[in-house]
């Protein structure tokens, strides 16, 4: 087992660790925190995958803007300051049973190709994955297109968020 | 060296549990945690695939990046409605927000 | 244009008179009466022209005009029907054109055109009279018909008829102008409608003369059958013929020849009113008088006549069937004569009369005298149509006289009421006197004589003494009572107020009057015998040989005999004389000694008739057949259907319309669809996770069965 393993199989225990805790805590403060942790888990992986960029914007986007704004929600939630009662509904045994089936159903699938075992290829020297990113996401013949289109669908969620939560008094 | 699998099964197994969580919680709120679980799954998906296949093409990252931003935009917009809904009917919990039953 | 072409079309100016008065001129008397008379003047010309011609070939008889078409397609052969113009013809053709004419002409004064309209007549009814203002006091005047133009259609309707059994060819078309004719003296008959007599003589009428059309179409249909053929040229050669007399008809040892002949003949007994079809004729002087003129008296009871002439030559193979023509032509002269004599209606008189002279042809042609029957027909025609115009124009002076004193309970067609009429309508008077006498067989100076004599003449010189008998006691009989007709009526003085005020119908009306007559004086001079005493052979007898080369054997003239021409004029003389001296001072029907009840009453035939006939019909058809067979048996089985149907509709109702059809599979599906939604709509909780699980289950087993269906 190389190094490169070991901290993998660590940093995957971890975030699926975090990932089990926010599913099953009673608390949702601490779902909503425990969910930093996955998340910060995540943004490990992503580091590990030399998808620099992708990291850092996955603590800054996911974990700095979206898990706050959950845990405001969670906050302007509650009708006093506990949770009451338990935490999952009635039929969560089927919820079980059905996540269960998708992860086997998913394994199953992935045993069927054979590309699974490839490696990963050396980086060429001299690649600058941010710059190509950069590149990649404004060059018209690239995907300058879906960006200006999730910037659009950004601009629509922050007036509908807002009009949908607006506090008319 | 890391085989692909591993980073898959590892996205499979993160995307399970926030079905899980989706699927089980009374709190709208959590199911919302649920969801995110399974947008930050399908992201590793997409980094692993970039990675372990031709680098130079920046396609993986570059979709990457719009499920940020589109996660960021359904979680805005989602916990807006869960406080509205809130407002109405001074309840968060998934199973009592049924009125479009039978 | 040829002259078959132009006999073609002789029949048609009336044909197309009838359409258009009855489409388009009907509103119009004044165009209606001109499109007709127009009409019968166009065929009078087409026919005195054709006659013209045909006097002029040699020999017509045995090359006569004719031109035929295909009609019916018969197997291999075909049907033919057309036309033919042989010496018969002709003649015929002469006198039905020129009588025609005549009483279109009278119809227009007949029916008072010209005159107002009365404010209460009707149609239907006879015109009743109309006031209007004059000299400053009231004053009623003849009105005119109210279906003025429906007379003159029918008239043409039956012109037509006429034309096209005279021109015919065969026995089928003369069959179908037979039946038109027919039609239209129902119509005639039945033309004052409103009238209960007159719709009852129509229909009695119809159904008499129908009896003999009945046996007239099987002596056709037989014909055809044994012969093949209708057509006269073909029929009455020598092949045909003599098939004809030796073909057993299995029939009372009658030949074929005999039968047809005989059914052939009953045709003509109900046509012309023979005895024992006679009933019907009187009874149609219900109709106006010009219908009496032209069908009862012309035309149509000639047709009969002629139907018999036509067929002359097959009737004279059977001696049975002439024995029999001739027994029943003598007894109906003798027999319609005696009872002319106890008539006081001035029509009634003349349609006994009719039938009386139609009994003598009929009897001419029994004995074998074809040119003498010939002869009467058609100087009967001339003088017999004269007389009752006369008559028609006598009614019409005295329903003046009525109208003028108002007395509507005297009848103008009373003898009993007229007299002295001489002097108030004196061109009626003569022509009048013209046609009596040349009824009567005035000597020499009447077409009547000629004719008259030529009959007794045939009869005594061939030996039918019976026959001759009977003829001359009828000849006697006519005499008589055609003077107490003119003496009644015209001779004396008025015998009431009514007769006092008749006046003398206008020119429409006398024209036709005074030409008829000079035809009933002169056209028996055409028929002058070779061997008669001083007169014969300065004029040929172009009767006997134009008519007499219709048939194939030209036949002999009979020689001459003093006796039945002693004969002739002691009866016509005597009866003259013998009717004047009588009946110039009776002056009611009670001094009348001639008015026995058998005789008033025709012999109480008609009275027979109804107990054997007209009765059972009648109880067949309303009880027999209406109430037993229609009314009982018929619905009387489907009422026993009524209950069955009924039940087994109930039946089916209950059983299996209701519960299965309704029940089962329509609120039944009903149910379970609504039983299934029910259950169903447990599904639809409104809880989103509960949705995300189903729609997660779905993804899973669907994606399963993909997986194992299209890549395994």
């Amino acid at each position: 087992m190389t190094g490169e393993q070991i901290i993998f199989l660590l940093v995957a225990l971890f975030t699926l660790g975090s990932g089990l805790m926010v599913v099953t805590t009673g608390n949702l403060i601490h779902a909503a925190l425990w969910l930093v942790s996955t998340l910060f888990g995540v943004a490990v992986v992503f580091a590990i995958l030399n998808a620099g960029f992708l990291a850092v914007v996955q603590v800054v986007v996911y974990i700095g803007a979206i898990a706050i704004l959950f845990i405001f929600a969670v906050m302007l939630t509650r009708k006093d300051m506990r949770d009451q009662g338990p935490q999952v509904n009635k039929n969560w045994w089927i919820g079980a049973l059905l996540s269960v089936l998708t992860f086997g159903g998913l394994y199953f699938l992935l045993q069927g190709w054979n590309g699974l075992s490839r490696t990963a290829a050396d980086i060429p020297s001299g690649f600058d994955a941010v710059a190509e990113l950069g590149t990649a996401l404004v060059s018209p013949d690239a995907y300058v297109l879906p960006f200006e289109v999730a910037s659009v669908l950004l601009v629509a969620a922050l007036v509908g968020a807002v009009y949908v939560a607006f506090n008319r008094k | 060296m890391v085989p692909l699998s591993w980073y898959l099964i590892l996205a499979a197994a993160l995307f399970s549990i926030g079905l899980f969580g989706a699927l089980s919680r009374r709190n709208a709120v959590a199911i919302l945690l649920g969801i995110e679980l399974m947008l930050n799954a399908v992201n590793i998906n997409l980094a692993a695939f970039w990675r372990y296949g031709n680098v130079m093409d920046m396609a993986g990252q570059v979709f990457a990046i719009i499920v940020f931003a589109v996660a960021a935009a359904e979680v805005a917009v989602g916990l807006a409605l869960v406080i509205s809904v809130y407002r109405k009917r001074n309840t968060v919990i998934a199973d009592e927000i049924d009125l479009m039953k039978f | 244009m040829s002259i078959e072409l132009l006999i073609w079309l002789i029949p048609l100016p009336p044909a197309l008179a009838f359409f258009l008065i009855v489409l388009f001129t009907n509103r119009s008397k004044a165009l209606s009466h001109t499109v007709a008379v127009g009409a019968a003047l166009l065929s009078w010309l087409g026919s005195m022209i054709v006659f013209m011609r045909a006097l002029r070939v040699e020999h017509l008889g045995e090359h006569p005009f004719e031109s035929s078409v295909n009609w019916l397609a018969t197997g291999d052969t075909w049907l033919k029907v057309g036309v033919l113009v042989d010496p018969l013809t002709a003649a015929t053709l002469f006198f039905v054109a020129w009588t025609v004419l005549m009483i279109f002409i009278y119809s227009v004064g007949y029916h008072n055109y010209g005159q107002p309209e009365g404010e209460h007549d009707h149609a239907g009814l006879p015109p009743h009279g109309a006031t209007v203002e004059a000299h400053g006091h009231q004053h009623t005047v003849p009105s005119v018909e109210p279906i003025y133009s429906r007379f003159f259609a029918f008239i043409g309707l039956f012109a037509f008829g006429m034309f096209i059994l005279v021109l015919s060819d065969n026995l089928l078309t003369l069959f179908v102008g037979w039946e038109i004719m027919g039609l239209c003296s129902y119509l005639l008959i039945g033309f004052w409608y409103a009238k209960t007599s007159a719709r009852d003589a129509a229909v009695k009428a119809f159904m008499t003369t129908r009896v003999g059309d009945v046996f007239m179409l099987l002596g056709i249909v037989y014909l055809y059958s044994v012969t093949g053929t209708l057509s006269f040229r073909e029929i009455f050669t020598e092949d045909i013929l003599q098939t004809l007399a030796k073909v057993p008809s299995g029939f009372l040892g009658f030949s074929a020849a005999g039968l047809i002949g005989l059914l052939l003949f009953i045709g003509t007994v109900g046509k012309s009113a023979q005895f024992p079809l006679h009933v019907w004729l009187p009874d149609a002087m219900e109709g106006p008088t010009p219908v009496s003129a032209m069908i009862h008296a012309a035309t149509m009871v000639s047709a009969g006549v002629y139907a018999v002439i036509r067929m002359f030559p097959l009737l004279s193979l059977d001696p049975l069937t002439m024995t029999i023509i001739s027994f029943i032509g003598a007894f109906t002269a003798l027999f319609a004569a005696t009872i002319a004599v106890a008539q006081n209606d001035i029509k009634r008189v003349l349609a006994y009369s009719t039938i009386s002279q139609l009994g003598y042809m009929i009897a001419a042609l029994g004995i074998g005298a074809y040119v003498a029957a010939v002869f009467h027909l058609i100087t009967h025609a001339f003088f017999k149509a004269l007389l009752f115009l006369g008559s028609g124009s006598v009614i019409h002076g005295m329903e003046h006289g009525v109208l003028h004193t108002g007395n509507h309970e005297v009848d103008p067609q009373d003898m009993f009421n007229m007299g002295g009429l001489r002097k108030k309508m004196p061109i009626t008077f003569w022509t009048f006197l013209i046609g009596g006498f040349a009824l009567s067989g005035f000597p020499l100076v009447t077409a009547g004589f000629w004719s008259k004599d030529e009959i007794l003449a045939d009869a005594f010189g061939h030996g039918h003494w019976w026959v001759f008998g009977t003829l001359a006691i009828a000849a006697f009989l006519t005499a008589f009572y055609t003077m107490r007709q003119i003496t009644l009526t015209f001779l004396g003085e008025p015998r009431t107020k009514e007769a006092e005020h008749a006046q003398e119908t206008p020119w429409t009306m006398t024209l036709p009057l005074m030409i008829l007559s000079v035809f009933a004086i002169g056209y028996g001079w055409v028929g002058i015998p070779e061997h008669f005493p001083i007169l014969g052979g300065l004029v040929p007898n172009w009767i006997h040989e134009f008519v007499g080369g219709t048939l194939a054997e030209h036949p002999e003239s009979v020689a001459f005999n003093w006796i039945p021409l002693l004969t002739s004029l002691a009866v016509a003389l005597g009866g003259l004389i013998f009717g004047w001296l009588v009946y110039r001072n009776v002056q009611t029907p009670a001094e009348d000694n001639f008015q026995i009840p058998l005789l008033k009453n025709k012999y109480y035939f008609d009275e027979l008739y109804d107990f054997l006939f007209v009765k059972p019909a009648y109880w067949f058809a309303e009880t027999f057949v209406y109430k037993w067979m229609d009314k009982g048996l018929i619905d009387g089985i489907l009422h026993v259907f009524d209950p069955i149907t009924n039940g087994i509709g109930s039946f089916i109702r209950k059983y299996f319309d209701l519960p299965v059809i309704n029940q089962f599979f329509g609120d039944g599906s009903a149910e379970v669809t609504y039983w299934f939604g029910g259950k169903l709509r447990a599904i639809q909780t409104g809880r989103i996770q509960q949705y995300l699980m189903y729609a997660l289950l779905a993804f899973i087993a669907i994606g399963a069965a993909l997986y194992y269906f299209l890549l395994t």
